[in-house]
Order: C-alpha cells, then sequence, then structure tokens
C-alpha cells in the first residue's frame, strides 16, 4: 500500500492506505476523527465537509492520496484548546442545530463562505451553504448563527469547557 | 471502488510518460465526477494519474483581450478571479453556478472538458466564447472539440492543458439547473463579438450545440424580443425524468432570452 502524509489539525500525519482510501474514511477509521460525518456519501449532503488548505471540500469525494502534501482542517481542529471558535459558539448560542449530523459539515462551510464574503447578507449565506442539507430543515437559525459570525458578534468567544 | 494503482506525477511531462503501457488508466483532475463514478462501480481503471501536483497546468493568465485557464484551475477561482470578472464577467458567473461551493474547490476545468458531461455549464460557455483547447498534442477548436455524449476531440494520451478565451463585447449565461445535482437541465450561453453572435446550449441535447436561426437574429437585433418567437425542435433533445424534450425545448428560448437580457445588463425576467 502506498503512504500518504498531510497535515490534519496542525500535525503531520502518515500511514499506508489503499489508493481508494477516501479522505472521509482516513479521517474518521485511521485517525479516529470522527467528527467528520459521511452523510448521503454523493458529494450532495456537506455532512462530511472539511478545509483542506482553507478551503471546504467534501472528504467523501476526495482520496485521500489527493490530499498528499495538504493541510486538512477538520471540525476537531477549529477550536484551541481553551475556547470555542467564533462559529461553534455562534451554532450554540443561536440554537443552530437539532439532531446534530449536519453540524460539522454545516460549521465547516459556513467558516468558509464568512472567509470568503464580507458581511454577507441572508440571500447570499442560503445560497452559498447549498451543498450542505440539514434534514431537520433547521436553516433558519444555521443562517443566522452565520449572520451574528459574520457580523463579528463572536469575536470574543467564550470558553469551550463552559456548560 | 475497484482497487486501482495510484500515481501523482509532479509535471505533464511525467503524467504523459506515466499514461504509457498501462492497461486502461483514468486521468483524475479535481476527481468530483471520477470518483462518484468509481464510487458507483461505473468504471474500473487499472490506474488513477492524479494531476493535482501539476502545477504548470494551475493558474489563469491575461493576455491582451484573452483570457487562458489553466486545465487545473479549479471552478472557484474562475469565478473569484477578479481578472475573468473584468474581461469576461459571464464566464466567472458560470464558473459560480457548477455545483456547489465545495464542488468548485475541487472541480477544474479541465476535468470537465474532458469528461464532456452533456448537462456541464463549461461546454456552453467554450463554445459560445468560440474557446481554444490547448493539449499536449494540438490545439482544438471550440466547435470541433465536443463531439456527443461524453465525446470530445480527445485522442487517447491527450491531456487538456489550457483553454484560451478570447473577450466577447457582451456575454450572459442563464440555467435551469437540476436543484439537487446543480447540473444545467438547459443552459444556454449567448455571446456577441462585432457582428457576429453564437448561442450555446448545454442540457438539452446529447452534446452542447449552437443555434443558428438564433444566433442570426441576435446579429441583426440584439434584444431578447428577437428570439422570442424561434422555437427549437424537441427532435434529438433529451428526455429523461427530470424533464422531457418537449419541455427542455421550450427552455431553450426561456433560458435564451434570459441570457440576452443578461448580457445587456437587464433585469433576466
Amino acid at each position: 500500500m502506498p503512504a500518504v502524509s498531510m497535515t490534519v489539525n496542525g500535525k503531520v500525519v502518515s500511514a499506508d492506505v489503499e489508493p481508494r482510501t477516501l479522505l472521509v474514511h482516513y479521517l474518521r477509521d485511521h485517525l479516529g476523527l470522527t467528527g467528520t460525518h459521511v452523510g448521503c456519501d454523493t458529494s450532495q449532503c456537506g455532512a462530511c465537509v472539511v478545509h483542506m488548505d482553507g478551503n471546504a471540500v467534501k472528504a467523501c469525494t476526495v482520496l485521500a492520496m489527493q490530499a498528499e502534501d495538504h493541510d486538512v482542517l477538520t471540525i476537531e481542529g477549529l477550536a484551541d484548546s481553551e475556547r470555542l471558535h467564533p462559529m461553534q459558539a455562534a451554532f450554540k448560542e443561536h440554537h443552530a442545530l437539532q439532531c446534530g449530523f449536519c453540524t460539522p459539515g454545516m460549521i465547516m462551510a459556513a467558516v468558509d463562505i464568512v472567509r470568503r464574503f464580507d458581511n454577507p447578507d441572508e440571500h447570499t449565506i442560503r445560497e452559498q451553504l447549498e451543498g450542505n442539507i440539514c434534514r431537520c430543515t433547521g436553516y433558519h437559525n444555521i443562517v443566522k448563527a452565520i449572520q451574528a459570525v459574520a457580523a463579528g458578534e463572536f469575536d470574543k468567544a467564550e470558553p469551550a469547557q463552559a456548560a | 471502488m475497484y482497487a486501482f494503482t495510484y500515481h501523482r506525477p509532479a509535471s505533464l511531462a511525467e503524467a504523459q510518460s506515466m499514461l504509457q503501457g498501462k492497461d486502461d488508466p483514468a486521468i483524475m483532475a479535481g476527481g468530483q465526477t471520477l470518483i462518484p463514478t468509481l464510487k458507483q462501480r461505473l468504471t474500473q481503471p487499472s490506474d488513477v494519474i492524479d494531476l493535482g501536483a501539476v502545477r504548470e497546468l494551475a493558474g489563469i493568465t491575461v493576455e491582451g483581450d484573452t483570457v487562458h485557464i489553466g486545465a487545473m484551475t479549479r471552478h472557484a477561482q474562475v469565478a473569484a478571479s477578479a481578472e475573468v470578472r473584468r474581461i469576461i464577467p459571464a464566464l466567472a458567473h458560470l464558473a459560480g453556478l457548477i455545483g456547489d461551493p465545495a464542488v468548485r474547490n475541487m472541480g477544474t476545468i479541465g476535468g470537465s472538458i474532458a469528461n464532456a458531461d452533456p448537462a456541464a455549464d463549461y461546454p456552453a460557455g467554450i463554445v459560445g466564447l468560440d474557446a481554444t483547447v490547448h493539449t499536449n498534442q494540438r490545439q482544438i477548436a471550440a466547435d470541433a472539440y465536443f463531439t456527443g455524449m461524453f465525446e470530445t476531440a480527445l485522442e487517447n494520451g491527450e491531456i487538456v492543458t489550457k483553454v484560451s478565451f478570447p473577450k466577447a463585447a457582451r456575454a450572459g449565461y442563464t440555467k435551469f439547473r437540476n436543484p439537487a445535482s446543480r447540473y444545467a437541465v438547459v443552459g444556454v450561453f449567448v455571446a456577441q463579438k462585432g457582428s457576429a453572435v453564437r448561442v450555446a446550449v448545454t442540457g438539452a441535447g446529447p452534446s452542447v450545440f449552437r443555434l443558428p436561426e438564433m444566433e442570426q437574429a441576435l446579429a441583426q437585433n440584439f434584444t431578447a424580443d428577437a428570439i422570442a418567437n424561434i422555437q427549437v425542435t424537441a427532435d434529438d433533445l433529451n428526455s429523461d425524468l427530470h424533464a422531457s424534450a418537449e419541455y427542455r425545448a421550450h427552455l431553450v428560448t426561456v433560458m435564451a432570452k434570459r441570457a440576452v437580457r443578461q448580457a445587456l445588463g437587464q433585469p433576466e425576467t
């Protein structure tokens, strides 16, 4: 099996994998990072969104081998050890999740949206979330959370351990 | 997915040599079509040659009024490019309508046109703008490149290296998309350059095609009204669970009118 090496959440990792291993399976099964979910497995639902070199990608439609030498960020790497990432804090505050299955992908996509758009309006956020599906249909609060982060309301995020 | 041998060339020359002697190699660009196809076991390549590390194939350059887009340039890069938006805004608009944001961060122009999906967006832009497809062996005019459903003029071992788009005086692209796949049920690209107008349709037929009758009418009078009464025939158009051939035929005129209005800076509807 060929070796693959990449940076995941700031750490260099390498492993021997079958070439057909998907990035999402490498993250979940080899690295134990099960925060990234497999939803539809057909690049429609966005539950598997991670960042590769800062850009949102669907990890169910990327081979682990394609991530060779790239920098991957998953939901586990988003918060620093002390504080939630502002997007996580905003999702919590706005109750932007119901069952939570889509949440990791939603948050990773949302961070990418706020990076690309300067204070996006509701229409832009909804359009940019088209690759992420919430089957609880909880979009309303997801959009509100993203708007709040884009407006700078969560720049001082709360401690990660707070109940 | 069936097992395959993976290769990661660092240059175009290395990619070409890796193709030699392989039973049934597949070239992978962004993988946004190839990987789903592999997952469904619809294809079983012996080898996958991933162009992801071939830096010379990625990037956008401008030469006068021509925009050159490297084959490995991601859709998101074309959509966001200040140069593309300045010179051919309709092309940036088209790239921003492909798939969804995460798919656009991986998918590439070279992969899209090598695959030549009948419902892909880029074929309409390439034929509409009369672009030139460059490969490791030659240059191919847009009208000669797309030859059928998932069929192109590419020979075995031929790799798309870049696409060169000449600036249009005015251009617009609109599509009626499938809400699940975001592919074009019908997409129409309209471009005016000098006295010539090109109208290219994707999604409706087995492959992208032009509409000479609309092109002539728009060359006389570049307004949506000029083509409002031109109906295309449903013969030979695609019919599937998403839309009948008759519905697609109707959509062609509707989308063409909107594309003209977009090119004119008017409200589309």
